[in-house]
Formats: structure tokens, sequence, C-alpha cells
């Protein structure tokens, strides 16, 4: 019973947060540099930080995940971090040679007002950073917005930093997923491939977080978008952007840059959010759908008709980020299921909120809705109205655990399974995997639960 | 494979035993820029005090923090659990701007009345320090109101290395020392300092001081708590254990209280015998200490040395390098894998001192490389150069070690099995055991490349 200390009666918290569902922008800038090819991550601010972002980036990916960091003392909090930052890019191009770093602030350099162009400027000015070589930035102050928000951030950076627009227009399409898996990534690049769509997927975090056992440690994986690509992104025919938190801000600084037109979509989760993925890349690249989607949208129509019986009306509890829960929520009410409790720990902002509250108004049951908010308050909703499932992080498994309660691990972080950086939850293969997971727990937990009588060979 | 350079200004703080006379530069800030694996002030604070179980601990700044410490290690508790939940202000902008106290005075008022802790700590961050929130005075403020201690921990992120964290979580601590009443305490007792109780480490511990006859008043900090250590005083002895993370409290209870302290370590067959029996001669007047003592290595060590010395045929000869946070473990893990029948071709620290290198050097085989503050691109260099078939490391630097096809143990954070005292060192073989000796490194192709040229 870690979670004791919970109590039921809910107070409203204005000075406090208890458990978060949700952590700080750098960690997000981070992950969307590591899918740069031959990029170095760099943390302008004091070393706990970017130590604390490689650890758990390390803990949910299982890679090794590098960064550098301007290692602030008390001289550089006072005098400010551009000598820090200097000597940082110096040695990063004479050490580690990577072919860009990508340099995010923290809450400290935020606060003391680096201004990290002025100081890039004038390390070229030095000839401290080598022709040929980029240095990016975004800024990610830790108490504005949360990981997706220090992830769009970084996103938005690669499009003004290397799109470009020569005048001559390819057959390529943009694609921009939000803060998603590795393997979600690789999914979504499946579906333009058989689509035949000539794509530019950035960032690009597959075969980068999910790379191969070799004997060799590389710093700078194979895998990432390439600079090259980046610059041709302002050439492309359009842009889809996954998910409005996460992605929509470089397809909509791409589209006033480069003009390169963009459409906002969720993040394809389940079978509508997939069809309008396909849909939309179809209509811009002026495709037909190949049989062999057809066949697996059929495939999960087949699974949703024979596991309907055992999903419909379960009560879910769903926390995570926005663009994901609001994706995930879609697919659970298309399932029959019913999310009535909902929580993102990012702020999102109100027509977000209204969207999410238009995806549950018909399911027949008051839904508690909080974003932003946390997992007390989360667990307080389950204590007192309890569900039959919780989709949620690795820190749900407390709540699962004390209240009982089927769990299927989504998002970020998860710390104590595998898998998730290998098979995706999105597109037609995805949607059937999440099902697989969700009826395994449902299934488990009858045949837990069930006694000699009721035990059953056949569900 | 070609060489990777080393950072100019790295040079001084790597040096292979018998090259050259030793001089190991160290204690010096991280390069900036440079890839290091270490952490902040806060960090260090944090994780001294996480595991005091009955207290509230309040960190005052932007969510990361709080985020990413929340129950960050398995330091577990045999009653409440109110440190494994993770409580922040949740800094934001506008709080950045006019300020922070009034937000913290509220969250403290809620959370005290809400959770009813022994005592609580507030953490600075990097932020607090440079909006200049006066985290002292709130915390008087809220400690006369409540009535129970109220701890500014002085931890902001860039105030030093992690090494001042420590400093700061002792000073915190030590304002809790001398709180409680000493009348049930023995004339025959100690506290166990520097003992974080991952894995259930701390109760190992404490089972053989209290089989040896001798009280344990605290533990600071595994599986904590507040009157324990407001009864610390009365102990008449501290045993400080692992790199010194409580030296600065032992040092400040010596001044004030006149306890004396011992440094001992936990880790492996010979340094847990040493630390028992170090701490049974402080007790020379009851000679029958000393002879339970005898008893318990005794009985400890058969019981596990059947297995230590089976798993010790498979690991003759094999290649350890070692990456740890402080070097007093580093002395003990190299005696541990000894013991096992293998060498040690690496060995370095995050945070030790000249006196841990000369130390450090002096136990090594010449051709030995010592480093301090290493970065991957070092160990993975020397890693292949020396050939090694272990990595003993943190949580950064397992999928190094995997990637490049050898063994690994985690002697940090993200483990949940006690490494410490007799039966630890028996977990500790089967872990470094299980990982060298996996059937899966036959599958790494480089590897096999790399045997064969």
């Amino acid at each position: 019973m870690l979670l004791r200390h919970t109590p039921t009666e809910i107070k409203e918290r204005k000075a406090l947060t208890v458990n978060p569902a949700k952590t700080c922008q750098p960690i997000g800038a981070m992950y969307a540099s590591l899918g740069i090819h031959g990029c170095l991550p760099h943390s302008h601010g004091s070393q706990g930080c970017y130590a604390y972002h490689r650890s758990a980036l390390t803990r949910h990916f299982k890679e090794p995940v590098v960064a550098a960091t301007s290692a602030f003392t008390e001289g550089a909090s006072v005098f400010g971090g551009q000598a820090n930052l200097l000597q940082s890019i110096d040695n990063i191009f004479t050490v580690y040679n990577p072919d860009v770093i990508a340099v995010h602030t923290t809450c400290l350099s935020e606060t003391i007002g680096d201004d990290i162009p002025q100081i890039v400027a004038k390390a070229r000015a030095d000839g401290k950073a080598p022709a040929g070589k980029y240095i990016i930035h975004a800024n990610t102050p830790s108490y504005v917005g949360s990981h997706v928000t220090g992830y769009s951030n970084m996103v938005k950076a690669m499009v003004d930093y290397f799109a470009t627009s020569t005048g001559a227009k390819t057959k390529a399409v943009n694609l921009i997923p939000g803060f998603v898996e590795p393997s979600d990534m690789a999914e979504i690049q499946r579906i333009a491939e058989v689509m035949g769509v000539p794509y530019i997927m950035f960032p690009d975090t597959s075969k980068v977080l999910n790379g191969p056992l070799t004997g060799k440690y590389k710093m700078f994986p194979e895998g990432g978008t390439t600079i090259e690509d980046l610059h041709m992104t302002g050439d492309s025919k359009g842009t889809i952007a996954l998910g409005r938190t996460g992605a929509m801000a470089a397809a909509r600084a791409l589209d006033s840059k480069c003009k390169v037109p963009c459409e906002i979509l969720d993040l394809p989760i389940g079978l509508q959010g997939t069809d309008a993925f396909v849909d939309k890349l179809r209509l811009m690249a002026g495709v037909n759908v190949p049989d062999v989607l057809n066949l697996e949208r059929g495939q999960l129509v087949d699974c949703i008709s024979d596991w309907h019986q055992y999903l419909y009306g379960k009560r879910v509890g769903v926390v995570g980020d926005p663009d994901q829960v609001l994706a995930l929520t879609k697919f659970l009410v298309s399932l029959d299921m019913k999310p009535v409790h909902i929580v993102s720990g990012s702020p999102a902002g109100k027509k977000y909120v209204k969207a999410l509250e238009e995806v549950v108004a018909d399911i027949g049951e008051e839904v508690n809705i909080k974003v932003p908010g946390d997992m007390l308050l989360f667990h307080q909703w389950i204590k007192n109205d309890p569900v039959d499932l919780i989709i949620g992080n690795t820190y749900c498994k407390y709540i699962a655990k004390d209240e009982d309660i089927p769990m299927v691990r989504h998002g970020f972080p998860i710390y104590d399974r595998m898998g998730h950086s290998y098979f995706s939850t999105m597109g037609y293969r995805g949607a059937m995997r999440l099902m697989e997971q969700i009826l395994g727990v449902l299934m488990d937990r009858q045949d837990r639960d069930a006694t000699d009588i009721t035990m059953e060979l056949v569900m | 494979m070609p060489s990777i350079p080393i950072l100019k200004s790295r040079e001084a703080q790597i040096h292979t035993k018998g090259e050259k006379p030793f001089d190991m530069t160290c204690g010096k800030h991280s390069v900036a820029g440079s890839v290091s694996q270490r952490a902040c002030v806060f960090c260090g604070s944090r994780v001294v005090l996480y595991p005091i179980a009955d207290a509230l601990h309040l960190i005052h700044g932007p969510i990361g923090c709080a985020a990413y410490t929340w129950d960050i290690r398995g330091a577990l508790s045999s009653g409440p659990q109110l440190h494994r939940l993770s409580f922040s202000t949740d800094l934001r902008e506008r709080d950045v701007i006019f300020g922070g106290e009034k937000k913290l005075e509220a969250a403290l008022d809620e959370l005290i009345d809400q959770y009813k802790p022994k005592a609580a700590f507030v953490y600075s961050t990097c932020i607090v320090g440079i909006i200049g929130d006066d985290v002292a005075a709130v915390c008087s403020k809220m400690q006369a109101k409540k009535g129970i201690p109220v701890l500014p921990v002085h931890s902001e992120g860039f105030k030093g290395t992690k090494k001042d964290g420590y400093k700061a979580a002792c000073d915190a601590l030590f304002k809790l020392v001398g709180k409680g009443s000493t009348e049930d305490v023995s004339p025959i007792s100690i506290n166990i300092l520097g003992e974080f109780n991952i894995g259930g480490e701390a109760w190992l511990i404490k089972e053989y001081y209290e089989r040896m006859g001798v009280q344990v008043v605290s533990v600071m900090t595994g599986d904590g708590r507040v009157d324990e250590i407001g009864k610390s005083h009365g102990a008449a002895l501290n045993v400080v254990q692992c790199s010194g993370a409580l030296t600065f409290l032992a040092e400040m209870m010596k001044e004030e209280y006149d306890t004396p302290y011992i440094r001992v370590s936990y880790i492996g067959i010979d340094d847990m015998a040493k630390s028992l029996y170090d701490v049974a001669a402080r007790f020379p007047d009851n000679p029958e200490i000393m002879e339970r003592t005898r008893k318990i290595v005794r009985e400890e060590v058969e019981a596990i040395l059947p297995e230590l010395n089976g798993i010790r045929k498979d690991l003759e000869g094999k290649k350890a390098a070692i990456y740890v946070g402080g070097a007093f473990k580093a002395f003990s893990l190299i005696k541990a894998l000894n013991y096992l029948g293998m060498k040690v071709v690496l060995v370095g620290s995050q945070t030790g001192n000249k006196e841990d290198y000369k130390t450090l050097q002096e136990m090594c085989d010449d051709g030995t490389i010592i480093l301090d503050d290493a970065n991957p691109l070092e160990l993975s260099k020397y890693i292949i150069e020396k050939d090694a078939d272990l990595f003993i490391g943190g949580v950064k630097e397992r999928p190094i070690a995997f990637k490049m096809g050898i063994g690994f143990c985690d002697h940090n954070h993200e483990r949940k099995i006690p490494l410490a005292g007799f039966r630890g060192m028996l977990a500790f073989a089967r872990e470094v055991h299980t990982s060298v000796t996996s059937p899966v490194w036959q599958f790494c192709p480089a590897r096999l490349g790399n045997k064969e040229e």
C-alpha cells in the first residue's frame, strides 16, 4: 500500500503538485535532438538537469543517451553562461565532433537571460564552430509548459534553422510526429512507404533509441533525420503534423517560412485516427491506398468485432501527455469503452479540454477531466469511483496495485516494461497491439478472479 | 578501432598505473562541453535525505527536479512511505517573476496539515537560488506555526558539486540531531551513517549489529525516522559507510556531542567482516561482543562460501571495469572482484579525492586505468583497449556496456537486491556471474570479431 497516504477527500490545491503527470521542457528538447543524425544535444545550465534527463531517457529506452552540459557553477549563474557555452562549443567540436549541436536552455540559463544566438554568433566569429557544422537552439524554460512543450520547441528549431526553400517543389511530404516512441515513428514511416509516398520525417529517433547491439559503442548511431533532409523540408509538397501540442508549432513555422502547406492531425492511434492519417497522406501525395493497408484495416475491424464483447462498457482511467490522451480517449470511445477519469499533466489550453469533452460527451456517464492535473488527483478520483482499467505511464502502477485494477502502460516514462520502443501502438497494427494489451490485462483479471466453477477455457 | 581522442583538459584526470609518477587531478568541476556522468548539488542532497520515510520532502522549483527524483531509487521503508511520493511547488513563469515564497508557504501549510509528517525538508533548486526566495524564513515561520522541524536544504544545483549537496543534506540533518531524549539509549550503541537501504541493505547490516549485542539508535538515512535521528547523539559511536556522504555529519556530531566515528564499508567479505570487528573493538569492556562477532562472521561466510567458490570457477581471470560515484565503494569492489578471481582493468569515480585515488592506484595492478569524472567515450575506449568482460556502474552506463557486448552490474540506483553484507556479496557474485556468462554475448558479432582478430 505504497499510496496509503492518498486522501479520499478532494481539495482544491493551488500551490502544489503531487505526483506529477509531466516533467520539464529540456528533456523533451533532448529527446527531439536525438532524432537528428549526428546531433549532440547540449543542456545549457547546471549539471544535474542533463544528468537527470539522460537517466530518465536511458531508463525509458534502455539505450545509451548522450548529451553535453554547460556545467554551470555559481560564477556562471551570476555573470552569465556565455563563457561556459563558448567553452562547450569548442570542446564538443574538438572531441566529439558531431554534425550538429542542439542547445536547449534550462530554468537557470533562461532566468539569467543568456542570449543563445548571440553566444553562438560569437563562437562562430571566434572560429570555434568549424565550417559545415551547425549549432541550433531552443528556449526551453522549465517553468513554462512541460516536456511536450520542450519537444515542440526543439522540433520547431529544426525548421527555423534548417528548412530552406529553393523554389523547386519536390514530391515529398513532411511528417512531423509528436513526442512518441521510436517504434511509432518507424510505423508511421512504414505506412508512408507502403503507400509509396516519398517523405521526410523529422525528428526520427528510430534506430537511434532502439538500435541494434553490434559490439561497438557509437556515440552517434545510424538513425536520425539528416541535415540534408532537414534543409529539403522547405521544398516539400506539404506537411502532416501529428499532434497539436507536440508537432503543430513546427508545421506552422514551416508553412510561414517556406510556404509548405500543413495539416494538423491527432496522433494516429486507433482506427479513426489511422484512417484520418492515411486519408490525408493519400490526398496530399495523390496516391491510392494499397491493398496491404486495406488488409491491415480489415483485420483491425475484424479484431474489434471479435473482442468488442469484452471491452464494451469497461470504465477506464487515462493519464498522459495531451496528444496521446486525446487520441487514446477517442480510440477507447470507439471501442465502446468509457474513459471516465482523464488527466494530462501538461498544460494544453481550453480548446484542448473542449475537444476532450466532445469526445466523451456521449458515453452516458459523468467524466472527470483535469488538464493540467496530477497523479494524486487521478488516484483520488479512482479511489472515489473505481475503474476497470488504468492506462498511463509506469508511475500508475502504484495506483493500480493499491486499488487492484488492471493496467496498461502507455506514454512516458515506461521504466518497468520492455517493448514500447520496438512495438508501435500507432497505425492499424498498433491499434491491434494496444487492444491486445488491454484485452490481455482484462482477461487475466477475469481468470484470476474466477472461481473453480466459473473458470473457463474459452473466454 | 580508431583511437578516440581525450580532451586535453582531461588528461590530468586519467592515469595508467605504472606509466608515470602518480598525480591525479580531481575534485574539480566538470569541463563545460564534456559528457560527464555527474549530477548536481540538489541531486546530492536529495539522495541522502530521501530515505527518511516519515518526513515530508518538498521540492521548491519547477516540476522537473521533483519529477526526476520521484522514487528514484529503491530506498525501502519498513513503515511510512511518505518519502516515495513527489511533492513540488511546480513553479511557473509568474512565480519566477514575482517570487515563489507565498506558494511555498501555502504548499507547506497544506502538506503538513494533510500528511502530519514528523519533519519537513524543503529543497531549494537552481531557480530558487536565482530568484532569491528566502526559503529559510518561510521554513522557520512554518516551523513555528506547525510545531514540527521545517528544514531548508540549500541545494541550488549550480552551487558546487554533488558533494556540496551531501554537505547541505548533513546541515539539515544536524538540525534534527539532539532533539530527542536519549533515555533508552544503551552505552553499547551506534548510529549507522551513509546507508540508504537500497534493496533492504540497512536491514541486513542492522541485523548483524543487533546480533552482536550493539544497539542501533538510528540509520541515516536508510529506512530513517525523524525521532531516531533526534536521539542519535546518545549513541556511543558513529559508523560511517562508503564515500563519506555523511562524514560531514559525523564531523559535526563529533564537534558538538563528542561522538567518535569510524569509516567502514559493507561491500565484500573482507570489508564487511572488518567493519563488524572494528565496531566490536570499540567496546573492549564487553569482550562477549567480539566473540559474538567472530561467530556471526564465521556463520555468514560459511553459508555463502560453497556457492561463491562455484561462481569463482567461472569468473577466474575475467576482467572488470568499475565506474562509480564514490571512490570508497570502488575500494571494496576491487577487493570483492578480486575475491571472485577477477582482475580490475579500469577504475574511476565521480567524486574521489587525491587520497582516494592514491589508495586506488596502490590497490591496482600495473596497466590499470584510473580516471576521475569520466564520459562515455573514454569509458568505451578503455573497455575496448582493456578487453573488459564486465562493467560496474550506474543507470547511464548499463546500455553502453550492453551495446559493447559485455556484462554489467548496477551498483547504484537501479537495483532491487541488496549488494551489501555477506548475503549481499553472494547476490553481487550471482549478478556478476549471470551477466558475464550470459549466453547472449555469443550472439554479438563484433565482439566475436574482436576476439578473433
